[in-house]
């Protein structure tokens, strides 16, 4: 690079010519370098300048871009990072305790329509009623030319009736997927199950909710994906279930009763194997409630839980029981049952007269009233409440269905004398089967409370004492005796050594004056095998009539225990019980290996 | 010194470019791959659960029930009962196995004739 000298020696002597300050030129040259110095120097800062201008407009600019994508675009998982299973987003199943299936889903469509999309509305109305006979073709076209953009054609439709649609071709017909929750077993376990319906509907999916028994319960359970598709296990055997509904329901034909229900518990665990009430429906197409009328003459009224009835005289075994407990009698006192007994304006009467005196085995062998309210009357009101609570007879079931809680027991407010004695025989205290099974369960397993419950258990767990184990086996052999010799002869099944108590109780009218003539409350509670007690079954049968004899017979002895003993004949080898046999001659030696 | 020091960053930026490039390229591709294999497990899944509602729905007790009655001449299956339990020394033992004949006897009806004759 050449720089121009400062001072430019021909026009310094130019200048000293004409006697000019050479210092002049000097300075206007110096000022001019530097001018162009200063020129430089700014286009070089003007250039970073815009460098840098451009750098932070592009900086901010992505920035703003980024973010604008960000907030304009649909959020997505990150699908990179997701271990383990994907998540499984449907309800899960629920299962019995053999794992024999008794809800799953089943993958469907819905059928929604875009009328204004329609171009012939007339046609597609037309095709519709055809594939749908429940749909009224005049009803659809003025749905379909009303200005109406969306409206629900069917909730679930089949594989079949989906392609009947899709060859209508109507543009303005169309399908979401949609989940179905399915009961394969048809009514079997309804009840329990409960069933399922919609809840916030969209044309992508559909919430299916729970709307009775375990399904609503467990709600919150079988919609959690954290369980990753994890089953509900029910304690309920579905063979067992499927042979005592089968044997209930003809037992209720054959007895003419209006209604029924079985409770089979295991005596140890207080899990629920079966569980039936008479009469049922599908769960898959659950009927409405009734909306007028008597809630328990609909089949969704659960019997087993919600029918809080007096049980009658399967109450006498808790009154003896207390008495033994609390050495107020032995098994052979003998007690006055010199009949009528009256307290006050009251009497109580027995079925017929059993003479001046019978041994408390007795009292339950031929089921005294006389004889059990005296007990009781020893017992004393205090006691007895107390005992009944240890058993769970003054509290709901804490069975896990949404309709346990309104399974409520209803007994006297002032719990007087007159009320001891009539509750000891079953009278007066108003408790559901389950709650009988429960009470059954805790005194005869050895003495240990049991809670009733519809899930499968592994452990056992002992609850709080109730009685001794010497009190629990001599209520055992009572209740054996009242089917070897005693009221309930028919429920004898050879080799499962069953013990039981029946119950006949009037049915309280329902504007609560008095009872029902010729109406009754019949109920069989048994344990089998009496000396090995494994399981408690409640038999219950509304309004039951036996009309093989010249009038009709209703005490429970006729008509719910052998109802109870067909149960059992067909229950217990299902349950793997084996029949004990009494060998004639004891079996030699047994070759086990050739 | 320093041109070949400037050739060599240059170099590695374009090499670790096309680098992550690629990489960007392979993580795509498998997390493409990731969907769809989700894709497979969820219709696995969903057929999995039609097949299984099924099989429940063709067992359930009172189809099963029914279909032993429709079979009863062909199956005689009856409800599971009590005397359906047997004991142990109610069931026989194993036949013993036939051995291989190792030792045959030639019978033919002349000889057979021929030692009737003898006697």
């Amino acid at each position: 690079m050449s720089r121009a000298p400062l001072r430019p020696l021909a026009r310094i002597l130019k200048a000293r010519a004409s006697g000019e300050n050479p210092d002049v030129i000097e300075a206007a040259n110096r000022a001019r370098r530097h001018e162009a110095m200063a020129d430089n120097q700014r286009q070089r800062a003007e250039g970073r300048l815009l460098v840098l201008g451009l750098a932070f407009f592009l900086a901010f600019g992505l920035i703003g871009l980024r973010m604008g994508v960000l907030a304009a675009s649909i959020p997505e998982e990150p699908r990179a990072s997701a271990v383990g299973s994907p998540i499984i987003g449907q309800r899960s199943d629920i299962v019995d305790r053999n794992g024999r299936i008794l809800a799953t889903n089943l993958q469907t469509y819905s059928l929604y329509a875009h009328p204004r999309n329609m171009v012939d509305p007339a046609n597609a109305a037309k095709g519709l009623a055809e594939i749908f006979p429940e749909l009224k073709e005049e009803e659809l076209l003025a749905q379909f030319q009303s200005d109406r953009r969306f409206l629900w054609v069917r909730r679930q439709i089949s594989p079949e009736q989906m392609q009947a649609v899709h060859d209508i071709g109507s543009p303005g017909l169309l399908f979401g997927p949609r989940e179905m929750r399915l009961y394969p077993n048809g009514p079997i376990a309804a009840h329990i199950l409960g069933g399922a319906s919609y809840g916030r509907e969209g044309v992508a999916s559909a919430e299916v909710i729970g709307v009775a028994g375990v399904e609503r319960e467990f709600d919150s359970f079988l919609r959690d994906p954290a369980n990753e598709g994890a089953p509900l296990e029910l304690s309920l055997d579905l063979t067992v279930q499927a042979a005592a509904e089968q044997v209930l329901e003809g037992g209720m034909a054959l007895m003419n009763a209006k209604g029924a229900a079985s409770v089979l518990m295991d005596i140890r665990t207080g899990e629920i194997i079966s569980m039936v009430s008479l009469p049922d429906f599908d769960p898959n197409n659950r009927p409405r409630v009734l909306t007028t009328g008597d809630q328990s003459d609909s089949p969704l009224f659960n019997r087993a839980v919600q029918g809080v009835y007096e049980l009658g005289s399967v109450f006498k075994i808790f009154a003896i029981s207390q008495a033994m407990e609390l050495g107020l009698v032995e098994a052979d006192t003998l007690i006055d049952t010199k009949g009528p007994l009256s307290w006050g304006r009251f009497r109580i009467r027995d079925f017929s007269n059993y003479g001046p005196e019978l041994s408390t085995t007795d009292v339950i062998v031929k089921s005294s009233n006389i004889g059990t309210a005296r007990i009781a009357m020893q017992i004393g009101a205090e006691r007895q409440r107390e005992f009944l609570d240890s058993l769970g007879f003054l509290a709901p079931t804490p069975l896990e269905l949404a309709e346990a809680p309104t399974g409520r027991p209803l007994w006297p407010d002032n719990w007087s004398e007159i009320s001891t004695m009539t509750i000891s025989y079953g009278h007066g205290l108003s408790s559901s089967p389950v709650h009988l099974a429960a009470g059954y369960a805790s005194l005869l397993n050895g003495g240990t409370r049991v809670e009733p419950t519809l899930l499968r258990q592994t452990t056992v767990e002992q609850g709080p004492r109730v009685v001794s184990e010497e009190v629990s086996a001599l209520a055992r052999d009572m209740l054996r005796q009242v089917v070897v010799r005693g009221t309930a002869s028919f429920g004898e099944v050879p080799g499962y050594a069953v013990g039981g108590k029946t119950g006949t109780a009037d049915k309280p009218r329902l504007d609560g004056g008095g009872y029902y003539e010729g109406k009754v409350i019949s109920t069989f509670a048994s344990v089998f095998p009496a000396n090995d007690p494994k399981y408690v079954l409640i038999v219950t049968l509304d309004e039951p009539s036996e009309n093989s004899g010249s009038e009709p017979r209703r005490t429970a002895g006729w008509t719910a225990v052998p109802v109870a003993a067909e149960m059992i004949r067909r229950m217990a080898p299902l349950l793997g019980l084996r029949p004990q046999v009494d060998l004639a001659e004891p079996v030699g030696v047994t070759l086990t290996s050739n | 010194m320093r041109g070949l020091f400037f050739v060599l960053t240059a170099l590695a930026v374009i090499g670790l470019a096309f680098w992550a490039y690629q990489e960007n390229y392979k993580t795509q591709t498998a997390i493409s791959e990731v969907r769809s294999l989700y894709d497979e497990i969820g219709a696995a899944h969903e057929r999995l659960g039609m097949l299984r509602g099924e099989w429940a729905y063709l067992n359930r007790p009172d189809r099963l029930a029914d279909l032993a009655d429709l079979n009863f001449d062909r199956l005689g299956l009856l409800p599971l009962m009590p005397e359906a339990f047997g004991a142990v020394d109610q069931i026989i033992y194993p036949l013993p196995p036939i051995r291989p004949i190792t030792n045959p006897i030639e019978l033919s009806f002349e000889q057979l004739s021929q030692q009737e004759n003898d006697l």
